[in-house]
């Protein structure tokens, strides 16, 4: 595997292939000495045109437990705020020496461009691409299914609710891709007016209403940050009028099952789209994705570094 | 393709006997003995020498496990590699006496890599090395302790060792 761009790129075998190998790095993640030599000599660079603090800590840590250099390259301290242009950055990090570039963008696209416009050579993994994908975190939340529900191969037969923003989200979109392939039935809920045209072609039912999503008794809901930094206009009246239909709140929270798992991204905007009890209650795994995330990063860089075209 | 088969069932166990009592002998008995076996088939090898020791000696409690050495090569190979599982026994290696276990040695490369791997889990008074069959060519330094059979061969040649609990059955083959 050169690139990691999309879950389209993957297939049912390499993706739960890649999940056995994230669970085996995860025995390196409790070791007393958590770095393996694997990916020694090979340089990452972290290459962020958007603020996000804790996938690119994970990618930094994936890569250093693997014995691998790291450069973070954030563009608002970089000659990208003096108008280069992606190419040229992309090709002066190659041109000092990156073997692997994880990229996140506002637009979509970004990181398949990189990969694919024969600019570089570099593997590419992306980070997450405007409002197109985030593979690794649907990885990472599938790593974290299998593990509650004691499963090792796919997820077949397991119910996930995805709530919120579905069209900002490029987490919702990765996921409905990835928890289909491996046998999930996935429904998305979410206002109208933020829920993608489409989205039921990539495999996904489409709800309305929060609660009769819940009454259909999904054995996880994933909650979504509602992404307002990509909002350009009104997508619903208030903050307050979302929270009241679309928080994981209140009736809604108490009607969940006692076997049901939460999930979110993060960062958690408590109050807004989750209750604190929610997020706090025994039932969330939202700690348990964030460690999940440094095995499933360890283990996609460690397959793009070491396939066949490397 | 040509391939004979130089040991069969009955060898193999007659061997791993051998190497049993050959371990016990060097030991002096069963005290700190773990075993790691290295997959794939190490571990299968390993179990068979741990049941064996037990039989021989009753006071071996069976301390098997298994070393994965994915992430220890010296390669970054032009295949991808599926990380195997590491069990190291619950007591450690601490101050322990290692027999790591393998099917076959030729370049000596993956019991470097072992070596290397064992470091991060402690530190062993000693580490052994056995194995079923050392067909030669090595590239480094490194020498086995306990031999099921010496194998001399051509660089060319395939040596396979196939064990009922992987391939459903028990015999070393050798091959072009």
């Amino acid at each position: 595997m050169k690139h990691l761009i999309s879950i389209s790129d993957l297939t049912k075998d390499r993706a739960i292939a890649l999940l056995d190998n994230a669970q085996e790095l995860s025995a390196v993640n409790e070791r007393e000495v958590k770095k393996v030599p694997a990916l020694r000599g090979k340089t990452v660079v972290n290459l962020f045109f958007e603020n996000s603090t804790r996938t690119r800590i994970s990618f930094e840590l994936a890569a250093k437990r693997l014995s691998a250099d790291v450069i973070n390259f954030t563009a608002s301290t970089s000659s990208l705020s003096k108008g280069e242009s992606l190419k040229d950055t992309a090709q002066t990090l190659e041109a000092l020496g990156a073997h692997a570039i994880v990229v996140r963008h506002p637009a979509s696209g970004a990181a398949h461009a990189l990969a694919h416009r024969g600019w570089i050579s570099s593997s590419i993994i992306n980070a997450g691409d405007g409002s197109h994908e985030h593979p690794t975190q649907a990885l990472l939340d599938t790593l974290t299914l299998r593990q509650a529900f004691g499963k090792t191969g796919d997820l077949a037969g397991l119910k996930v609710l995805i709530v919120g923003d579905i069209l900002h989200s490029r987490v919702a979109r990765s996921n409905v891709l990835l928890l289909t392939m491996l046998g999930a039935s996935v429904e998305v809920a979410g206002p109208t007016t933020l829920m993608p045209a489409g989205i039921e072609k990539l495999g996904a039912t489409v709800s309305n209403s929060f609660v009769e999503s819940l009454a259909k008794k999904p054995d996880a809901v994933m909650m979504l940050r509602v992404q307002q930094e990509r909002m350009q206009g009104s997508f619903f009246p208030s903050p307050k009028e979302y929270a009241a239909n679309w928080s994981l709140s209140g009736e809604r929270y108490a009607s969940l099952s006692k076997d049901t798992v939460i999930l979110h991204p993060g960062p958690m905007n408590r109050g807004f789209e989750i209750s604190s009890e929610a997020a706090d209650d025994s039932r969330s795994l939202v700690l348990k994705q964030v460690a999940n995330g440094v095995s499933v990063r360890m283990a996609v860089l460690y397959a793009t570094l070491s396939g066949e075209d490397n | 393709m040509t391939s004979r088969v130089v040991l069969d069932a009955p060898d193999i166990d007659r061997a791993l006997k051998r190497i049993s009592h050959e371990i016990l002998e060097a030991n002096e008995g069963s005290q700190d003995l773990v075993l790691l076996g290295i997959p794939t088939r190490g571990i299968a090898l390993a179990k068979r020498i741990g049941a064996m020791l037990s039989s021989i000696d009753p006071n071996f409690t069976g301390q098997v496990g298994s070393l994965d050495i994915t992430l220890y090569r010296d390669d970054l190979s032009n295949q991808e590699r599926q990380i195997r599982t590491t069990e190291i026994p619950a007591e450690g290696i601490e101050n322990k006496v290692v027999v790591l276990v393998d099917d076959v040695l030729f370049s000596g490369r993956t019991v470097r890599a072992a070596l290397d791997a064992i470091t991060e889990f402690g530190r062993p008074r000693q580490v052994k090395l056995a194995v079923m069959v050392d067909r030669g060519h090595r590239e480094l330094p490194i020498r086995p302790d306990f031999v099921g059979k010496n194998l001399p061969t051509a660089k060319a040649e395939r040596v396979s060792v196939q064990l009922s609990e992987v391939d459903g059955v028990d015999q070393v083959v050798i091959g072009e």
